[in-house]
């Protein structure tokens, strides 16, 4: 079910360099967060440290809390394997397993978690692509290799992949930025109806589409080159795209810089 | 009603020239290098290929070449076969594959998956280097130097398989560890989103998608190894008779066969040199195209 995040005082590094700088904020379940901001600003790193993933390039670390129905997901007792199995992630290029069919791309987490029953595997996979709306489309070859399908129909293969563990919580890095307008459309749908199920927190380049789909938004910026990425503001995103509390904010979303 | 209208006529003078002269000749000469390179590494290649079917074809029809040994006949009397060596050759090679594919292919995923930049994967990445430039002989004595000398044990054909593992695990360590790390980084980091651990993301994603190659990579290895003669000079007895025991008694393999049927000058001696050479390349061959017709079928596929 969905849950709440909290981060308190989260400081990012890669190596020696600091990304991101004394991030807090909070998303309420059933919401959907955009994460905006210019290039190299830290929201993907953020986003990516809210599962834990961001560990995983060698090197980068990360120092503060980040709460999950207060659940600290960083405690030195917890498993990052089982904090990526509740917080699911669709990443910015759709990247179905080569190797595997539809069906077993959609199936992969579970059966890899250890489920082997067919009958239940073959439940999960259909209710995972009609979750991600494309059902429809693939039900006559789930035998079929992943990378056969459209640029549109991978991410939203990624998508039902990633809800087919059944997570708390979906991160999206800029889902959509490698897809043509009507997969976006599809893609952007289905977040509005992923969110009745799920929290939802989206890193993205394109400010209608943070004005569209999201409840709340996130506003990162860096002071230069080198220096950390901040966290600027983080309101309702009628409130954000319409009057801004910060000079920074109305500068970037009315397209004055980045 | 006149449609040549002014359309018809260029308006202004072409905006593009034309190939130059001097692009031209170089063009012609670039071609003409490489065409020359690819005749001179061809050449030698078809030569040999020639001139060993045409020496040694006729021998290697008969079905006693297949299933028969050399056993009970002199050096003087034509017939007999090579399945003796054969055997020998599989078997060593088989062992082999057997010891060495399981090391290499894990030390390959240390290098690529753990290792990353610490310094014992260098050090790894050094020794596999040095390994891979070291001479046949030199792996051949070793063994001997360890196997016979040292621990005592008798010249057999588990010891000629222990110098092929020397000579092999460097090559499937570098083929395997090229063709992981063309595996993106992608499908790791969704493996890992999706609450998978890491090694089994390595042995459910990462190596089956890499899979094809690797299978290839081997089968190559394995007929580079199974032509090798310095091993088999040194750490096995040559015999005519069918041995399938590779730790106790001599075993023929067809390098030391025509190494052993080259001091018998006469013809019976050249029939049986030059038909184990055809068989020999026959079976490399046939390795080859195995592990091709593997790695066809374990490739993706997007249909």
């Amino acid at each position: 079910m969905a849950k709440r995040i909290d981060v308190k005082d989260l400081n990012l590094y890669y190596g020696k360099f600091h990304a991101v700088d004394q991030v807090s904020l909070a998303v309420p379940p059933h919401s959907v967060t955009a994460f905006i901001g210019p290039s190299g600003c830290g929201k993907s790193t953020v986003l990516r440290s809210l599962n834990r993933m961001h560990e995983v390039i060698p090197g980068a670390r990360a120092e503060g809390k980040v709460l999950l129905d207060g659940e600290d997901i960083y405690a030195s007792t917890v498993d990052p394997v089982s904090v990526r199995r509740t917080i699911g992630m669709v990443f910015q290029r759709p990247n179905p397993f080569p190797t595997m069919s539809i069906r077993d791309n959609v199936v992969a987490g579970l059966r890899l978690a250890g489920e082997k029953n067919k009958g239940k595997l073959d439940e999960v996979a259909e209710q995972a692509l009609r979750g991600a709306n494309l059902w429809a489309e693939v039900k006559d070859r789930l035998a079929k290799p992943g990378g056969g399908l459209s640029g549109g129909q991978q991410q939203r293969l990624c998508i039902a992949r990633a809800i087919a563990v059944r997570p708390d919580v979906l991160l999206m890095d800029e889902p959509c930025s490698a897809l043509d307008p009507i997969s976006t459309l599809a893609i952007e749908d289905l977040i509005g109806e992923l969110k009745k199920d799920y929290t939802i927190v989206i890193v993205t380049h394109n400010m209608q589409q943070a004005a569209r789909v999201s409840d709340q938004c996130a506003f990162f910026n860096l002071a230069g080159v080198g220096q950390p990425g901040r966290l600027i503001e983080l309101d309702d995103t009628e409130k954000i795209f319409s009057n801004p509390g910060q000079k920074a904010t109305e500068d970037y979303i009315s397209g004055r810089f980045g | 009603m006149s449609t040549a209208t002014d359309l018809d006529r260029p308006a202004a003078a072409p905006a593009f020239q034309q190939v130059s002269t001097n692009r031209k000749t170089r063009n012609r000469i670039a071609t003409g290098l490489v065409w020359t390179a690819f005749t001179a590494a061809l050449l030698p290649l078809v030569w040999l290929l020639i001139t060993v079917l045409a020496r040694g074809f006729e021998y290697v029809l008969t079905a006693d070449w297949w299933q028969k040994s050399f056993a009970g006949l002199t050096s003087r009397q034509f017939g007999g076969g090579v399945y003796h060596a054969i055997v020998g050759t599989l078997l060593q090679g088989l062992i082999c594959a057997i010891i060495a594919v399981p090391i290499a292919i894990l030390v390959a995923i240390y290098l690529v998956e753990y290792g990353k930049n610490s310094r014992l994967a260098s050090a790894v990445t050094f020794t596999v280097d040095i390994l891979s430039g070291v001479p046949s002989i030199v792996a051949a004595l070793f063994i001997y130097a360890l196997w016979v000398t040292t621990l005592g044990m008798p010249r057999s054909a588990f010891a000629v398989s222990l110098a092929l593992v020397l000579l092999m695990i460097p090559v499937v360590v570098r083929t395997t560890e090229e063709l992981l790390k063309i595996v993106p980084d992608e499908l790791r980091e969704a493996a890992y989103a999706l609450g998978i651990p890491k090694w089994k993301t390595i042995v459910k994603i990462v190596i089956p998608t890499a899979l094809s190659g690797i299978i290839t990579g081997i089968s190559l290895a394995i007929a580079r190894v199974m032509g090798e003669t310095a091993p088999v000079l040194i750490l096995v007895g040559y015999n005519s008779f069918i041995n399938y025991d590779p730790f106790a008694g001599s075993m023929a393999s067809l390098p030391l066969l025509m190494n052993s049927e080259r001091l018998t000058t006469n013809d019976v001696g050249e029939a049986r040199v030059w038909g184990a050479a055809v068989t020999l390349i026959l079976i490399i061959t046939l390795f080859n195209l195995l592990g091709s017709l593997i790695s066809r079928a374990t490739s993706l596929k997007t249909k």
